[in-house]
């Protein structure tokens, strides 16, 4: 496949080219990489990929997995995520997920998921991802760290929201089962509140944990249950942390509690940190507009008409071949967007990584951006 | 043969348009069972295949790399045959079609994989799934019927030239790589049409050019080179030529069985004005022949010993074919047409026959013995050296005669 070798940077030697370029030429249409991921998928220099070495449940559809990352991880900042690629049904798709471990010594890393109702990935990461198998990975990413000497703080999570929180914690007070929470030097002056809000107690990922902290007098713990308190209102918050106009605020959690969060911070003056991961559903409708990266005007396409033919009425040069869905000529990565096959009425959508469309049988099924 | 149409006999002819829609419908839910039932397993069986043929090719490499021991050479070439076998007909052949596209794995893919042969794949899949899918067995519009070079129809003119066809015909075999990368080129037509001065015809060639030289590198040059130590340079040089000889000679052979053994029927270029998606599928079953065999006839053939369910799902997965064909099969009986399918002996043999027979003039072969060979050889070497009227009425004659053989 057409994909270069990386370039090793300064260790790259006249020697090492030339090997190189045997290489290449021994593996010619392939490329040496493509050899070496038989054996060694995790080594230096290949596409970055981790491994599962264990699944562990945290309640009863949440469950946090201990991944193995490849030779060239780079590390992260606590808080941050990862993208990982992951094969469900055969199907690659890709999905971010704050890190959720603390300092290790064994150089491994873990990510916590909440199954979602109806959802594809994560129902498959907690109940059926085993031990070996390989996930696609992306270096960690994401401006939701705290700065080196943070002032007061208040952490508001709310379900699997708590995971780059717990990532953050974890870092700031090492725990471990025998040794219980650590309270390191630097750690020492820190003022923290946690607001954790669940629908229920014992859907609370990671409460023990909060609660161990707060123990050991590392944190301040408000635990807010919607079956108890009901559902949690911003209006609230003077009331339960009443010194909040003093503390830099980190939210993370559905987006109706983090719009909530943003206009009452907004209206107050006070400073407000929010992660959020989109909700990947797209719902399916009827036409739509067309968007391409080489043009600046939408084009509109009914539910009916591929998407081919509504870009050529409209000017656009496109790829195309046999016009009936069985040659792939004519296929184009769509970044957003929902089409739908004209023949079997089969839905495919996309939301942030390009998903490769017939464009031939697809008519738009809602507004879709392409790259081309 | 010749073109469905100009029959006297058609094979379609019982059927109603209805009958051909519903046909169509047939197929359509034939279809959509398997892109239901599409997942994990499937996954797993490409990976596994591409597994397997990298291993099989480098362990292979590996033995030549003292293939100045004929046993090792043996052993060697063998291995690396089947793993060229392997990575043309059930991977590439198969991927370049988008038959995994739907895995989304970039490394997977129609749009990113590239092949080991002479065509680059991007011209190999305009050609091959754009027209030849398009418009099987459609004289005039599938260049894949004699590959431009050959006649394949009694409908084309004879002309002495075509003797040699049977000859054209091996060589083509044997460099059967060569042959498609100056076919996806359009080579010969473009040369026709004046059009190889072009920048396009130009670009297209230079990639055809860079991607022999990357090819040829590999197996003329650096795997011989990293067999010099053992003094093994010419060794593994003629094994990796004798192992793409043999690739090309079996896939020759492989896609002449898909749609050149008698009985195959071709299609005028009128039939298909307006043609419905039940006439195409219609034109696929007619246009189609399979293979049959075991399991690994169709591994080895890259499931194109099911030809004619690929022609009606060519974007379907491969390893699905063979749990779809007795549903294709009942669906021919149910409309009374004829599933074309023999063990690949017989087939090769049914198609050289076809090419045979058909580089001679129209009729010959049927009306010669082994009593009347002498006048026989008299009246083609007459309408080999003789002038376009002395060919016309010893035509005339031999198609006479063997009308009155057919009464």
């Amino acid at each position: 496949m057409a994909f270069l070798l990386n370039d090793s940077g300064p260790r790259r030697t006249p020697l090492r080219s030339a090997a190189t370029r045997l290489g290449e030429y021994l593996a010619t249409p392939l490329v040496p990489s493509d050899y070496l991921d038989l054996f060694a998928p995790l080594r230096p220099g290949a596409e970055l990929r981790a491994r599962v070495v264990d699944v562990q449940p945290e309640t009863q559809d949440a469950a946090t997995l201990l991944l193995k990352p490849g030779a060239d991880w780079a590390g992260h900042q606590p808080g941050q995520y990862i993208r990982i690629g992951v094969d469900v049904d055969g199907v690659r798709h890709w999905r971010a997920y704050s890190l959720t471990h603390g300092p290790r010594s064994d150089g491994l890393i873990s990510i916590t998921v909440k199954a979602v109702v109806d959802g594809i990935v994560s129902p498959y990461l907690v109940r059926s991802t085993r031990p070996g198998t390989l996930l696609h990975l992306e270096q960690a990413a994401g401006d939701f760290v705290l700065p080196t000497r943070p002032g007061p703080l208040l952490f508001v999570t709310a379900g699997s929201g708590v995971t780059p929180v717990i990532g953050m914690l974890r870092n700031l007070f090492p725990i471990s089962d025998e040794a219980g929470v650590f309270i390191p030097e630097r750690s020492r002056d820190l003022d923290i509140v946690v607001i954790h809000v669940a629908p229920t107690e014992p859907d609370s990922i990671f409460l023990d944990h909060l609660r161990a902290l707060d123990e050991a007098g590392a944190i301040q713990l408000i635990a807010r249950y919607d079956d108890v308190h009901g559902v949690l209102a911003v209006d609230d918050l003077r009331n339960l942390v009443p010194d909040v106009a003093h503390r830099s605020t980190y939210a993370c959690g559905p987006a109706g509690l983090l719009d909530a969060l943003a206009s009452h911070h907004a209206e107050h003056e006070l400073p407000l940190f929010i992660e959020q991961f989109r909700v990947a559903h797209v719902e399916a409708g009827e036409g739509g507009t067309l968007q391409f990266a080489s043009t600046d005007s939408a084009i509109d396409a009914d539910g009916g008409t591929p998407i081919l033919d509504a870009a050529e009425a409209s000017g656009v040069l496109m790829p195309s071949g046999c016009r009936m869905g069985i040659c792939f000529g004519c296929v184009l990565p769509m970044r957003e967007g929902v089409v739908r096959d004209l023949r079997n009425g089969e839905v495919t959508t996309a939301t942030g990584d390009p998903v490769m469309v017939q464009t031939c049988i697809n008519a738009a099924a809602g507004d879709c951006h392409f790259d081309h | 043969m010749t073109v469905l149409q100009n029959k006297t006999s058609n094979p379609i002819a019982h059927l109603t348009a209805e009958d051909v829609e519903h046909i169509g419908v047939e197929l359509d839910a034939i279809r959509q069972e398997v892109l239901d039932s599409r997942g994990a397993s499937d996954a797993a069986y490409i990976r596994r295949m591409i597994t397997t043929q990298r291993s099989l090719e480098l362990g292979s490499r590996a033995v030549l790399l003292a293939s100045i021991f004929p046993p090792a050479w043996l052993l060697g070439t063998a291995g690396l045959s089947i793993a060229k076998i392997l990575e043309n007909m059930e991977i590439g052949h198969n991927i370049l079609h988008g038959q995994w596209d739907w895995m989304r794995d970039p490394k997977i893919h129609s749009t990113t994989w590239e092949w080991d042969s002479a065509s680059p794949a991007a011209q190999w899949k305009h050609s091959h799934n754009e027209l030849h899918h398009t418009y099987t067995n459609v004289v005039g519009k599938d260049n894949d019927l004699g590959y431009g070079i050959m006649r394949v129809d009694e409908d084309q003119r004879w002309y002495p030239l075509y003797l040699l066809q049977p000859l054209w015909n091996f060589i083509n075999a044997c460099f059967f790589e060569y042959g498609i990368a100056a076919y996806d080129l359009e080579l010969g037509a473009s040369k026709r049409k004046g059009l190889t001065k072009t920048p396009e015809f130009q670009a297209r060639k230079n990639a055809v050019l860079r991607k022999i030289r990357r090819q040829a590198t590999k197996d003329y040059l650096a795997h011989p080179l990293l067999s010099l130590p053992t003094g093994s340079f010419l060794p593994t040089l003629a094994a990796n030529f004798t192992a793409n000889v043999v690739r090309n000679l079996w896939s020759h052979s492989v896609i002449m069985c898909g749609h050149f053994p008698e009985g195959v029927e071709t299609f005028e270029k009128d039939s298909i004005e307006g043609e419905t998606r039940g006439e195409w599928y219609l034109r696929q079953m007619l246009g189609s022949a399979n293979i049959s065999g075991s399991k690994l006839t169709h591994v080895m053939t890259g499931n194109l010993s099911h030809q004619i369910e690929h022609h009606l799902f060519p974007d379907l997965p491969s390893n699905r074919y063979a749990e779809v064909a007795p549903k294709v099969q009942a669906l021919f009986e149910k409309y009374g047409l004829t599933y074309r399918a023999a063990p690949l002996p017989k087939q090769v043999y049914s198609a050289w026959h076809r090419i045979v027979r058909l580089s001679l003039p129209n009729d010959w072969l049927a009306t010669t013995t082994w009593r009347n060979l002498p006048r026989q050889l008299r009246r083609l070497a007459k309408m080999s050296t003789g002038s376009r009227d002395e060919r016309a009425q010893v035509q005339a004659l031999l198609t006479e005669e063997a009308a009155l053989i057919a009464a």
